[in-house]
């Protein structure tokens, strides 16, 4: 299960967070600066994924734009690994035309994972609900 | 990964202007929260940020409290952007429900999304929420139907599921894909927090996996998934199904579009995987529906990407998760190879976690990649080693767990991180538990294990499990096999520590200084030539240090306070106690008290702490002097005062899960748990039985859980200890033979090595030849942490009992058993089957069942009860107390032509000759043994005769029977053993229930006298007599329960088990439900009945 997806820069500010299990917002900039130190001390070289308290991360740098998702153990590192790399294709596709946003980066990510659950990786189908408000908003 | 591709990415973060670069120029000039990331990313610290963003926040606040707002969705944004960074931004959360229910589209899903990141589930906003999703549920707009539905699958007020529940099922006939998937979603978080609210919608779920497009019948896997999980065998009639879905993704045809680099919908394919794994678990038929789609799967995913390796792994894990078909192990067993070898480092880890998955299964397969799993332990990077440390802990054997336990120790000087250090520490100190010493082979010895602890002890510190030195001194108070060991051992700690506490005790942690201090307040007379002064006066100085916790201070008191003789030694005693007599710490002041007074009197100090009790004094202290009321009895006041009061009548948790479960399946979890009943203090409990009721009572209310039963009244119990025999079990001796050695040294020839230097490559060698052994062997499954949780994890002293024990080997440490496929065909056959007779299961089943039980432990016979030998031809049967279980060994030599049934019968017990019994069934044999069963009913009880025949030609010196209850005998022997070892076990069998005849007085007193109760409604039936009597007789015919009176709308039940033991039922109708009331003396009968009156109920 996903348990959060963080996007945070090279200097270990947060981008977007999204929690699927409850944490405290007091307990949550911690969290992330863990989390952030975590995936900033690891080389090129080294493995995606890393221990981190009793649930796994998985990261993916895209230039200075660390994509970081917390995994029970249970869940198929690789998968969620190529997963980021979906959700960043998908991003690519819509903001080839727009300018970024946090709320449509959000609105995407909710349309691919629910409660901890991927629920939709076809991205012509995670772009249709957005790109409908978009139309109503342009017209 | 495409060149091109790479290149469109690493522009992205510029793209989306998410940094400080030079990218953020695009960013809108206009944007308010381009402004603000940027004003946050040129402070430098955590405090100017902090200023900034209040500051930032309390203009949001003032904008949006103004009437005309066409910002709103802006600030939003802001918000949101604030809340992120971890400033509560509570005064927006209703503008964001306001915004949700106002604005336009785009303003409605910013209002929505707002929502759900700031509330959670349980928030009392969320309330307000609910009337606009309603509104949009029945928009026109699919825009708004859709946002509402996103809404509803992320979060919702539990109870108000009602009210939105036939909108989102009318959704699910929508037209459009798109709808009919949020639908779904929708309906599945439902279940998530309330299954029951669409219990009654499950075959609109059926719909939706046969839905015609792909994206919907995705979104009902996630139910299905999570409902397979909870009870896999309500869904094996979907198995083909799901088969054919996954061959068709598998087969590429689905649209284009739900390819991932020309990979057919991988994360389809892997949810998919799951569920097959989950359905054929321990399933041998449902499995073999999917062995072909998981050879093609296997076959397909060829292509050198990522994603196929993430499904292969996937497909890996269900290969060896279903029930085993070689060709297919085969092919996985490849696949793994391919992923540990890759020079990639992350399917290297992916294939070290399937190789840790796997071996569980299969230990040889770690033999195959021995030296990839070397070379992984020298690995750079710690994730890799920390991985490769978790496959070594699951195939440790007695052989190999000094080099691991070595390896592991090395990884937790290095490691910096303390949830690794907790977790490896808490393995190392099992490891070490498990194999403390072994003298039958190279095996780690006291010193090993002392200073294997030490490490643990001092690495671990204060963080680790507090179970972890409680069990270290359990263990070294009740001491393994021999006395003279035992005292070695205990030497060892002694001078260990002595040694320790002359060097640096300030750098040791707390709970280190505490086991010392234990330690050598106990065993520190072993040692002759150390003086009791000395030893005072090295725990004396503990007492100065400045990092000392009081609690430490109160065990180093105690261990004082033990010490305490002779001249020199009251002198330092009476000075601490002046020094903490007057402590602020009360129970140092206590300790210093006793310190002062036992230094002084030391007749009194040796009655009250008696030399080389041990941990056992405490317990006997228990068991002597404490009274308990276990049942709690002195509350049935209160209680019913409660209950008059109106409140809800205690219902214990399994009861409780079943209702949340619902009605449909039963949860059969509680069995799962109780059925784990250790062989030994079986044997224990058996040779005590006057300590039965009270001691697990005692559990209850002490916390014993997890101490053994050792002590009774009469003092120690003694244990038997499992006596193996190679000749005549078939068990593999644990020792490798040279052939094996053979063969995994073939097998390192074979593996290549990266980089082979001749010296190097000889150290792995032999490292990898210290770290496999054993291996080769089968005997090294049943040392695979396999075992059932509740496994002894370490040998007992076996005191009053013959010195064979302690030549003895200890073989089989852990039984490879499946309970749950036998278990759940158990609970299956019998409380579906609606045999309504006596005999509820006839033998020809409960034998099938037997020998699936027998065939399951690969004809393993498991020790435990050990049959009086030596002069086999006078064959007398052991009775197991109360005659409940009779083993019979027939002479050695059978005729051949005699016919078998006839001539085990003859063999039969005299009493028993008499009572009919049932065929006489043939288990299983091998070249030694043969096993048959059958049973006789008597008035008060089961017995299952087990026949044991030698057919070897050579005399049986020592026979060895183990009877797993829950897994080999089912319900009825299973309640049987319950009732030997007075645990009534949650199962009573209709076979053990007889009724008893009261009379009403009778009935009144008894019901006045028991004090374990349970109350339950229950459904009434009614076949067109009056409900109550139509209902009572079922249960009476079903469950043999004596019906004492009816009386208008209420009427009085009683039964006993077997001969004893009565349990008696108050009914009463009540508002269309039978309520019934059930008290007994022991507990949890009345639970245990209930349950079966439940299922009487239900079945009929």
């Amino acid at each position: 299960m996903i348990q959060f997806v963080l996007m945070v820069n090279r200097q270990g500010q947060t981008r977007l967070s999204r929690y699927y299990q409850s944490v405290a917002l007091n307990r949550r900039a911690a969290l992330e600066a863990d989390v952030v130190r975590c995936c900033l001390s690891r080389k090129k070289d080294q493995c995606s994924f890393v221990e981190y308290k009793d649930f796994k991360l998985v990261y993916r740098q895209y230039a200075a734009l660390y994509i970081v998702v917390g995994v029970t153990d249970s869940e198929n590192e690789l998968s969620i690994y190529e997963l980021v790399h979906n959700f960043v294709e998908v991003l690519d596709k819509y903001f080839s035309r727009i300018m970024f946003n946090l709320d449509r980066v959000h609105v995407i990510l909710d349309e691919m994972i629910q409660n901890g659950h991927i629920v939709e990786t076809n991205k012509s189908r995670i772009l249709a609900p957005l790109s409908a408000i978009d139309k109503m908003a342009d017209s | 990964m495409s060149d091109v591709v790479e290149k469109t990415l690493t522009a992205l973060p510029s793209l989306l202007s998410l940094d400080s670069q030079p990218g953020s120029a695009k960013l809108s000039s206009t944007s308010k929260l381009g402004n603000l990331i940027r004003g946050i990313t040129e402070l430098t610290s955590k405090h100017e940020e902090e200023k900034l963003i209040q500051c930032e926040l309390s203009s949001i606040k003032e904008q949006v409290s103004s009437p005309n707002t066409t910002m709103m969705k802006e600030l939003m944004v802001r918000t949101i952007y604030c809340e992120m960074l971890g400033y509560e931004a509570s005064f927006s959360y209703i503008h964001a429900i306001k915004l949700a229910q106002q604005g336009s589209v785009l303003e409605k899903r910013v209002g929505y999304l707002a929502v759900s990141l700031f509330l959670n589930e349980s928030h009392e906003l969320l309330l307000l929420l609910v009337n606009t999703v309603l509104k949009d549920l029945q928009s026109t707009n699919l825009i708004e139907v859709c946002m509402a539905l996103t809404v509803v699958s992320q979060m919702f007020p539990k109870d108000m599921i009602p009210a939105i529940l036939p909108l989102v099922e009318e959704k699910l006939n929508h037209p459009k894909e798109i709808i009919r998937r949020k639908a779904v979603l929708a309906l599945y978080k439902f279940y998530l927090i309330a299954p029951n609210q669409v219990q009654h919608i499950h075959n609109k779920f059926r719909k939706a996996l046969c839905d015609k497009d792909p994206g919907v019948m995705t979104a009902s896997l996630h139910i299905y998934l999570q409902m397979i999980q909870e009870n896999p065998e309500g869904y094996k009639d979907l198995t083909a199904s799901f088969v054919t879905i996954l061959k068709q993704v598998v087969g590429g045809k689905l649209p284009m579009d739900f390819n991932y680099h020309s990979v057919p919908a991988p994360w389809l394919q892997i949810q998919l995987l799951r569920i097959l794994s989950l359905l054929g678990k321990n399933d041998q038929s449902t499995s073999e529906i999917m062995h072909e789609v998981l050879d093609e799967s296997l076959r397909r995913a060829e292509m050198n990407h990522n994603i196929t390796y993430a499904i292969l792994y996937e497909c890996v894990k269900c290969v060896y998760t279903i029930h085993p078909k070689s060709e297919l192990l085969e092919k996985a067993a490849k696949c793994i190879g391919n992923f540990v070898l890759s020079p990639k480092i992350n399917l290297k880890y992916l294939g070290l976690k399937a190789l840790t998955y796997v071996v569980q299964q299969d230990p040889k397969l770690a033999l195959q990649h021995q030296m990839t799993i070397i070379e992984c332990l020298d690995h750079p990077d710690l994730i890799i080693k920390r991985e490769t440390l978790e496959l070594l802990f699951r195939i440790t054997n007695a052989q190999n767990v000094t080099v691991i336990v070595e390896k592991m120790l090395e990884f937790l000087r290095i490691s910096k991180d303390d949830h690794t250090t907790i977790d490896l520490v808490g393995k190392v100190a099992e490891l070490a538990e498990k194999y403390p010493s072994n003298h039958y082979t190279y095996a780690p010895d006291n010193e090993w294990f002392i200073e294997t602890m030490n490490t643990v002890f001092s690495v671990g510190g204060d963080m680790m499990q507090p179970d972890i030195p409680n069990s270290f001194l359990k263990l070294l108070s009740e001491g393994f096999d021999s006395v003279e060991e035992d005292r070695k051992l205990r030497l060892f700690a002694v001078n260990s520590y002595i040694s320790l506490l002359r060097g640096e005790p300030g750098k040791l942690p707390q709970r280190f200084l505490q086991v010392i201090s234990w330690v050598l307040g106990e065993y520190s007379h072993l040692r002759a030539d150390l003086e009791p002064a000395l030893v005072l006066r090295l725990l004396a100085k503990l007492l100065d240090m400045k990092n000392c916790s009081s609690e430490t201070k109160s065990w180093v008191l105690t261990a004082m306070t033990k010490l305490c003789e002779g001249g020199s030694g009251v002198s330092v005693a009476q000075q601490v106690s002046e020094t903490y007599g007057s402590s602020l710490d009360t129970v140092l002041r206590q300790r210093a008290q006793e310190l002062q007074h036992l230094s002084q009197d030391s007749e009194l100090r040796a009655r009250v702490l008696p030399r080389g009790a041990g941990l056992d004094r405490s317990l006997t202290y228990c068991h002597n002097l404490v009274q308990v009321d276990s049942s709690l009895s002195f509350l049935d006041g209160f209680v019913s005062e409660a209950l008059a009061a109106g409140a809800a009548p205690y219902k214990p948790p399994h009861q409780r899960q079943e209702e949340l479960a619902g009605t449909k399946a039963l949860s059969l979890e509680p069995y799962g748990l109780s059925l784990p009943i250790s062989m030994s203090s079986c044997i224990t409990d058996r040779q005590s039985p006057t300590l039965l009721s009270m001691s697990s009572g005692l559990s209850a209310t002490l916390k014993l859980d997890g101490v053994k039963r050792v002590w009774g009244r009469e003092g120690y119990l003694s244990q038997k200890e499992p006596v193996e025999e190679p000749a005549q079990v078939e068990v593999p001796s644990p020792l490798r033979s040279p052939s094996q050695q053979g063969e995994a040294d073939s097998f390192h020839s074979q593996t290549p090595s990266l980089t082979p230097t001749p010296e190097s490559d000889q150290e792995k060698q032999q490292l990898a030849s210290s770290l496999f052994v054993g291996l080769g062997s089968q005997s090294s499954v049943c040392l695979m942490g396999k075992s059932e949780p509740t496994t002894q994890r370490f040998r007992r002293k076996a005191k009053g009992h013959s010195t064979a024990s302690s030549t003895s080997e200890q073989v089989s440490n852990s039984v490879i058993s499946p309970p749950s496929t036998v278990d759940n065909l158990l609970c299956n056959n019998l409380l579906d089957s609606n045999i309504t007779s006596e005999l509820a299961v006839s033998s020809p089943q409960l034998t099938s069942r037997l020998s699936q039980g027998l065939a399951a432990t690969n004809g393993t016979c498991d020790t435990d009860t050990e049959l009086p030998e030596s002069d086999r031809k006078e064959s007398k049967p052991a009775v197991i107390r109360d005659s409940y279980v009779v083993a019979a060994d027939p002479a050695p030599h059978e005729d051949p032509d005699r016919p078998k049934d006839l001539a085990l019968s003859s063999h039969l017990p005299a009493e028993l000759s008499e009572l009919s019994h049932s065929e006489i069934t043939h288990l299983c044999t091998n070249q030694n043994l043969e096993l048959s069963v059958c049973h006789v009913q008597k008035e008060d009880s089961l017995l299952l005769i087990v026949f044991i025949s030698n057919s070897s030609d050579s005399a049986v010196q020592q026979i060895l029977v183990c009877l797993f209850s829950g897994v080999l005998f089912g319900e009825e022997a299973f309640t049987c053993w319950c009732d030997v070892v007075g645990i009534v076990s949650l199962l009573i069998s209709r076979v053990c229930c007889r009724p008893l005849t009261v009379s009403t007085e009778e009935y009144g007193t008894m019901w006045l006298a028991f004090s374990h109760d349970t109350k339950q409604n229950l459904t009434l039936i009614s076949d067109g007599q009056e409900p109550l009597t139509a209902t009572l007789n079922v249960l009476k015919r079903r469950l043999q329960l004596h019906v004492v009176e009816i009386i208008g709308m209420e009427g009085i039940v009683a039964c006993r088990l077997l001969q004893d033991q009565p349990c008696l039922m108050h009914c009463r109708v009540h508002a269309g439900t039978l309520a019934v009331w059930l008290r007994s003396p022991i507990p949890d009968l009345p639970d245990c009945l209930i349950y079966h009156c439940q299922r009487a109920l239900q079945g009929h």
